[in-house]
């Protein structure tokens, strides 16, 4: 080969790098928008993030394919058992969820999309784990589900799973402003030995690397999600336990209070995301 | 628990090849993990065995060992010689067998 040729072609392989990599740029982008779900949502309010994506959005490419196949999904083995479970009669009032609410796909369509409420009888909030356990403990005389047992995450994933593709609509009232308020003090709040809050990670850190994990934006709309860590699903409030323990704090307890205002304003943060549940996750 | 969900094609031409997806519910348990209150070893319970026949013929076959993750996943190409009924058999610790059955009509 003559050094003129190989100037020559050295010109064309830089030419044709650029030509891959536009054509790279272009087609993951193309993708990014097909499938729906890692659409950046611009915020309603003004808050920590110019734009809000889903966590589906930093997960990798085999977790997004194990999540959108409905065969290969395994979050899917506990909506087929939270189906068999909301016709199957429990308790002293011999009622099943069937016989007050009917039809789950059309009456708890969109509750996933409002959950944690504000609830008059306790004067605080409640999550979907909590209504369901109360509809068990009050209307059907049964005995409350253990937090992280199989029949409430399936009954759960079921529940959420009714608002798929719904987007995520926290309205901020009189009556859960108290407690969105706590929640977001609780957000910014340094914590543990590590002295992080949630938004270090999440608000300013996110999509950078935390040792081999992607930081994501934090947002709630996937779950109960199936963790590949986990091997099953598991409740916002387990998540958030993992998190105050990973920047050594002592975390609050399943369904306490705190996480309750804590998942509503981190449920805020994600207003206009599509409800996933189940989503799967690393 | 060990609920079995397979996905064979209800339909399909002699000869085409089609993919069969296989999971199964189950916990994996790994045989070394203790009890975080008394301390004592969680004893093993695995899924150790799956074969999968058609009308009778072995068509695939796998043996699984501890590091296999929870609700294991199998997925794998067939070429369809006719019709005919599909069976898989997982085998649990302790010899206990759970079976699924799908039919395939071929064209």
């Amino acid at each position: 080969m003559t050094p003129i040729s190989g100037i020559k072609m050295m010109k064309k392989m830089i030419k044709l790098t650029v030509g891959v990599l536009l054509l790279a740029g272009f087609s993951t982008s193309a993708v990014l928008a097909a499938d729906g779900k890692s659409e950046a949502v611009k915020p309603a309010a003004e808050f920590g993030l110019d734009e809000i994506w889903s966590g589906y959005h930093f997960a990798k490419k085999e977790t997004q394919a194990l999540q959108d196949d409905d065969f290969d999904n395994p979050g899917n083995l506990w909506l087929e058992e939270g189906a068999a479970l909301w016709s199957k009669v429990d308790g002293d009032a011999k009622k099943s969820c069937q016989s007050c609410h009917n039809d789950a796909s059309k009456s708890m369509k969109g509750v996933a999309t409002r959950y944690p409420v504000y609830y008059a009888p306790r004067k605080k909030l409640i999550n979907i784990e909590q209504r369901i356990n109360l509809c068990r403990t009050e209307q059907m005389k049964a005995k409350p589900w253990k937090w992280k047992s199989k029949q409430l995450l399936a009954m759960a994933v079921y529940v959420n799973n009714q608002s798929k593709g719904m987007p995520v609509n926290i309205r901020i009232t009189a009556e859960n402003k108290p407690f969105w308020e706590k929640g977001k003090a609780f957000y910014y709040k340094r914590r543990g030995q590590l002295d992080m809050s949630c938004a270090h990670c999440h608000e300013k850190y996110y999509g950078k690397h935390i040792r081999s994990n992607v930081l994501s934006q934090g947002h709630i709309n996937g779950f109960p999600t199936y963790r590949l860590k986990w091997q099953k699903p598991g409740s916002v409030h387990r998540r958030f336990k993992g998190c105050n323990k990973q920047v050594r704090a002592k975390p609050y307890g399943l369904g306490s209070d705190e996480y309750n205002n804590l998942e509503l304003y981190v449920k805020w943060r994600g207003n206009g995301l599509p409800v996933e549940t189940p989503a799967v996750r690393n | 628990m060990a609920k079995p969900r397979i996905k064979v094609p209800k339909m399909a031409k002699v000869g085409e090849i089609v993919e069969i997806k296989s999971m199964i519910s189950h916990k994996m348990e790994s045989g070394r993990r203790k009890d975080k209150k008394t301390g004592k070893v969680i004893p093993r319970k695995i899924i150790n065995a799956l074969k999968v026949t058609f009308n009778g013929k072995l068509v695939f076959s796998a043996s699984l060992h501890p590091s296999v993750s929870a609700n294991p996943y199998f997925a794998f190409d067939f070429k369809v010689p006719g019709s005919g009924d599909m069976v898989f058999e997982w085998t649990e610790d302790g010899g206990k067998v759970i079976t699924a059955k799908k039919s395939l009509k071929a064209a």
